[in-house]
């Protein structure tokens, strides 16, 4: 199962093995991991699933849907170039390793 | 246990949205007394809107619907209590349950929500006829549907739109028979309706409008038999024309009443759902309402009013939640909703029911599959709807949450959009740089 790491605001990390299919948004909520809210449950409406991508591996998620970019300028942490929307990164193979650092708020 | 102690347990009724967001809010913004969530359904707190599309299509398992894991309630503290309210005696101050057992509350918050209506016409007990608010009813409509020969959807609200969406993607040509005129008439435009109507039909769906239901006939009730209310299955829904459509699985969606009658029965405040002032607090200042259940009133119109949301039930909760902890507000958030019908999501910012004049910005609603339409009353705007515009939606949130100006003609012009609307003003504002990237 693909290994998803979340480094939270205050640096604390956690990695978690993923099953396939689901996603980072999704991987954190069942998984009791803070700092992803995820309020309208998974479908690129909200902004509160918001993730920075760590530099390191910024190539593993796929390119995002133009819905996904519309929605991460309206994110209560600033977009930056590296921002994704958790709930549109489903979990697959290649994304095993995948770092994400998540926002001070998502509300 | 000691009066203190007492003073800080917190008591949910109810463990759907807006009673999980009380609860969870509560621990973060720092409640430290006992904090007991009582649910009546046995699982754990979950996502109703999956349940009319993922959950029914079984593209998401139960596992996916819950909002957290067993483990977030362990971890904060939150008592999970299964069991239902039976009543609320306000001078003790304590809330008797099904099972006998008594909880001692120092504030109660009433988070009972709202169930299905039921249609009253013979043969609505008929098994197949269904609503869905519940798992266990969509649990009951995903056997149902795999078995379904003839699926009839009644009303063309939210519920019964997108069951019919989610009816055709599983091999389904569902019939929505709608007594108004038109679809989701309580809760969108006319042209956002008439998109629905031919998205659904361009499906295969057929929508009859203008159409009542007379009455459910079961499998065993025979061509004259009376009153057709007995056991058995239904097998066809005859309309107040006489029409009669052949049916082995009906969804009745005609909207749902609020669940008050524990309110009631204690003597509160109830009236189209249980009354409270501004900051959600009931007639009895122990005791908020929070959720589909409670009658708000509504900042800018003055009025009460009852929203069947998740933005709704979430934000009542934390609300709640921040004044049990020592900041009072005034609840004026704004409201917004959406739904999702095969591929096609509406958004709406804003509640447009009173609304004289429209905008329609981007494509011809009836053609097009992508629009947003701007509802005015005189110069204010009310609401905007999205279909298949998200960047509409999201810009139109902040501007009707931070009340920014947008006049009719302002919308009218040419090349007139929400975002660069919302950027000038924010720019405008604060002179600082502006948090919206185009």
């Amino acid at each position: 199962m693909p290994k998803i790491t979340y480094v939270a605001a205050d640096r604390a990390e956690q990695t978690l093995d993923l099953p396939l299919g689901t996603t980072v948004m999704r991987g954190a909520l069942t998984n009791d991991v803070d700092g992803i809210v995820g309020q309208c449950g998974g479908y690129a409406q909200c902004g509160t699933c918001h993730v920075f991508v760590d530099p390191d591996s910024l190539d593993k998620p796929g390119e995002m849907e133009p819905d996904e970019d519309d929605m991460l300028d309206f994110t209560a942490c600033p977009r930056e170039p590296n921002s994704r929307l958790s709930c549109q990164l489903e979990v697959t193979e290649a994304l095993d390793g995948l770092i994400v650092h998540l926002p001070e708020r998502q509300t | 246990m000691s009066t203190r102690e007492e003073a800080g347990h917190v008591v949910v009724i109810g463990a759907g949205q807006a009673g999980h967001q009380t609860a969870a809010s509560l621990r973060e913004y720092g409640h430290s007394g006992r904090i007991t969530l009582i649910g009546d359904e046995g699982v754990l707190p979950y996502e109703r809107p999956p349940l009319s599309k993922a959950y029914l299509k079984g593209e998401a398992d139960e596992s996916r619907l819950w909002l957290r894991p067993e483990t977030f309630y362990e971890r904060h503290a939150i008592e999970r209590v299964t069991g239902t309210a039976l009543a609320v005696d306000r001078a003790a101050r304590t809330v008797r349950l099904d099972d006998g057992t008594v909880h001692r509350y120092g504030h109660l918050v009433l988070a009972t929500g709202a169930r299905p209506r039921a249609l009253p016409v013979p043969g609505s007990g008929l098994r197949g006829v269904r609503t869905l608010r519940t798992l266990a009813d969509a649990e009951t409509l995903k056997k149902d549907l795999a078995g379904a020969a003839h699926v009839v959807v009644v009303g063309a609200g939210f519920i019964g739109l997108e069951f019919a969406a989610a009816a055709h993607d599983l091999g389904h040509e569902a019939t929505v028979v709608e007594a108004l005129g038109r679809p989701l008439a309580r809760v969108a435009s006319a042209p956002t309706a008439e998109h629905f109507t031919r998205l659904h039909e361009r499906h295969g769906n057929e929508l009859l409008f203008g159409q009542g239901i007379a009455r459910f006939h079961g499998d065993s009730d025979g061509a004259d038999d009376g009153d057709g209310a007995g056991e058995g299955r239904v097998a066809a829904v005859e309309l107040t024309d006489g029409r009669r459509l052949p049916a082995d699985l009906v969804l009745v969606g005609v909207g749902v009443t609020p669940c008050t009658e524990l309110a009631e029965a204690a003597g509160l405040r109830v009236a189209g759902g249980i009354v409270t002032d501004s900051r959600l607090l009931t007639s009895d200042p122990h005791i908020s309402a929070v959720g589909d259940c409670a009658a708000f009133p509504h900042a800018r119109s003055g009025r009460h009013l009852r929203l069947e949301s998740v933005q709704n039930a979430v934000d009542h909760g934390r609300l709640v939640a921040d004044r049990l902890t020592g900041t009072t507000r005034t609840y004026d958030d704004l409201p917004w909703f959406w739904s999702t019908q095969f591929t096609t999501t509406l958004q709406i910012a804003g509640l447009g029911h009173d609304h004289d004049t429209q905008v329609v910005l981007g494509g011809d609603p009836g053609n097009s599959g992508a629009f947003s339409v701007l509802l005015f009353r005189g110069d204010d705007l009310l609401a905007v709807e999205s279909v298949n515009r998200p960047a509409d939606h999201m810009a139109a949130r902040r501007i009707l949450g931070s009340g920014i100006p947008l006049t009719r003609r302002e919308a009218s012009a040419a090349g007139f959009t929400l975002k660069g609307h919302l950027k000038e003003h924010l720019g405008a504002r604060s002179g600082r740089p502006v948090p919206v990237t185009v």
